[in-house]
């Protein structure tokens, strides 16, 4: 087997995401096939996907999908949620056998609703209560890993090639208002089941493109609230961040943005806007520890709308184009135009500048 | 020669034009890399999106793209002409040391970042419309060219333009006064129509894309150079 330096590896992640503005719904097919032309900047460690709008029958019920490495550890998570939660359904995941993709675990989906006795008792909202149990599963339950947590939203990923993982997962199947994707080339950290983006806590999910530089700051600093990093890559932390930022402090998008990819000091500086130059400087004061430095380009998925985002550098590509009710966003052009040939105004944004994109009230 | 992209992977497409003679169009084109990777002598045109790498390590053949390009493109080019009728992603012209390229809409950031001269090798990169930041990082010859038109007031560049820029000029239309350069470049205002050492070039860039010459010369352009002939002087330590 020739190693790099004999072979030439073109890598880098690739990211993509479509969104409906109207709500309309897609199937899966279109984003995975999105991936394709984007094929060489992933090497097949990982692979996957989060759509949204995708169980409206169930959209009252946080949708758990989980990976365990056994029978036996599927039975003992099971006790435990069932002293936590009213299960409405319990299901294997369904998944397609491809060749290209083996070795995977055991995948169960269970649609949940927090019992209201353990939330009194604990003196939780739901969405806290929810959010901690997840990190507890993930720190606590070795061999279980919940991967999706949210309502009437779900994330799929695997070790493989994006595009063979939307197959695998019977993508085509399923009809959502948004899809996010990623493909993985892991340059630091094994590339496992669970390392496989999107990155996901309740409905939020990051897909990311980059390496962290500042990585075990922001690790440290946010477990202080209570997240666990135990997933073996970076990118999870900004998952986490997030939620912290948006869900427990209250910013909006467009502040968190201003925190992960904050602005040069010499930048703020020169803003003439003297409200808008005192809200960056206590974004950044307040909140140091949570400026994400290396490279990155990002899809924060969420109920009702998407972010892309790119660090402050720009050290990533993505170009964001739309048709109609529709957005899209991709590491390469050419992926926008699989899912839509006739896409127009192809621009990039510039580093830090997030791309917020919302359905339309009531629509989804 | 046409050639049919469509199923093509970036391996299978580089050798089945490598293999052909003559000029080609590449129809159906959807991001397959290294477009003309090395290829002397030669004229192809692409319909489509074009991969990351358009024309890398270019020597002396003319690429046309009649839609927008990804990331760097003219990589390392050595001779020849890139021609881009739409916008083009970051990173264009790394390192390029020769030829020319010439861009209708936008580009990306790092635009020229490390280009180079060398005696009659002298690298032109031409942009219609912005260019993002850091434009010219590092340049270290050649000349890079940001015409600004149609932009509607948008800044004709973005942040920390010329950083570690020492050797070449950059000529922007206008005269840039909400852009800030860093300190080890000079910047001086010329009319457009004493620019003689650029006046072929433009020329060109209006032939390609239809634009007045006239016009275009009748704005002041800023004209950026390194203003030492050490100007890392002060950058780390004092040397």
């Amino acid at each position: 087997m020739k190693i790099e330096g004999q072979v030439r590896i073109p890598s880098g992640c690739a990211i993509a995401a479509v969104i409906s503005k109207e709500g309309n719904r897609m199937s899966g097919e279109m984003i995975a096939n999105s991936m394709k032309p984007m094929h060489d900047r992933s090497n097949g460690l990982g692979g996957g996907f989060a759509g949204y709008g995708i169980y409206p029958e169930y959209r009252d019920f946080y949708a758990l999908h989980l990976f365990y490495n056994s029978r036996s550890t599927r039975k003992d998570c099971e006790v435990f949620l069932k002293e936590r939660f009213e299960i409405v359904k319990s299901e294997i995941l369904p998944t397609r056998k491809i060749p290209a993709i083996t070795d995977e675990p055991v995948i169960w989906r269970y649609f949940v609703a927090p019992l209201q006795s353990v939330l009194t008792s604990m003196q939780l909202d739901e969405k806290e209560f929810v959010a901690r149990t997840v990190m507890k599963i993930n720190t606590d339950m070795p061999g279980a890993y919940v991967f999706s947590s949210g309502k009437n939203m779900g994330t799929f990923k695997a070790v493989g090639f994006p595009e063979d993982v939307g197959v695998f997962y019977r993508l085509d199947e399923y009809e959502g208002y948004s899809w996010t994707a990623h493909g993985r080339y892991p340059t630091n950290t094994p590339g496992w089941w669970g390392g496989a983006h999107p990155f996901t806590l309740l409905d939020y999910s990051i897909v990311h493109n980059g390496e962290i530089s500042s990585y075990d700051a922001n690790r440290r600093f946010i477990e202080m609230f209570g997240y666990k990093c135990t997933l073996q890559t970076d990118t999870e932390v900004i998952t986490y961040i997030m939620d912290y930022l948006i869900r427990v402090q209250g910013l909006t998008l467009n502040e968190a943005a201003s925190v992960i990819a904050a602005p040069f000091w010499s930048t703020i500086e020169a803003k003439t806007d003297e409200a808008d130059k005192q809200k960056h400087l206590f974004l950044r004061t307040a909140f140091s520890n949570l400026l994400i430095t290396g490279p990155f380009s990002i899809v924060f998925g969420f109920n009702g709308g998407m972010m892309a985002l790119n660090d402050r550098l720009k050290l990533r590509s993505m170009v964001v184009g739309e048709k109609d009710d529709k957005v899209f966003i991709a590491s390469e052009e050419a992926a926008i135009r699989v899912m839509e040939p006739d896409a127009q105004n192809i621009f990039a944004p510039a580093g830090g500048e997030p791309v917020i994109v919302k359905v339309k009230d009531g629509a989804f | 020669m046409v050639i049919n992209a469509l199923n093509y992977e970036y391996t299978e497409l580089n050798q089945v034009l490598r293999d052909s003679n003559g000029d080609c169009t590449i129809t159906n084109c959807c991001g397959q890399r290294f477009i003309g990777a090395g290829i002397s002598g030669r004229s192809i045109t692409v319909s489509g999106i074009p991969g990351n790498a358009l024309g890398a390590y270019l020597n002396g053949a003319q690429i046309t793209v009649h839609a927008n390009a990804q990331d760097a493109v003219g990589d390392t080019m050595n001779d020849g002409t890139i021609i881009i009728h739409g916008n083009i992603g970051d990173a264009a012209g790394y390192a390029m040391r020769g030829g020319h390229i010439f861009v209708k809409g936008n580009a990306g950031y790092r635009a020229g970042i490390h280009m180079k001269a060398y005696r009659e090798k002298v690298p032109v990169m031409v942009i219609g419309g912005t260019a993002g930041s850091f434009l010219g990082e590092y340049q270290a010859g050649g000349i890079i060219i940001v015409l600004g038109l149609g932009t509607d007031g948008k800044k004709i560049v973005g942040n920390f333009p010329c950083t570690g820029m020492h050797g070449g000029t950059m000529y922007l239309r206008g005269d840039c006064s909400r852009v800030r350069f860093p300190g080890q470049v000079t910047t001086k205002t010329a009319a457009g129509d004493t620019l003689v050492a650029i006046r072929d070039y433009l020329s060109e860039f209006c032939e390609l894309f239809g634009y007045p010459l006239d016009e275009i010369l009748q704005e002041t352009f800023t004209v950026v150079t390194p203003d030492s002939s050490n100007p890392y002087r002060q950058m780390y330590v004092a040397n």
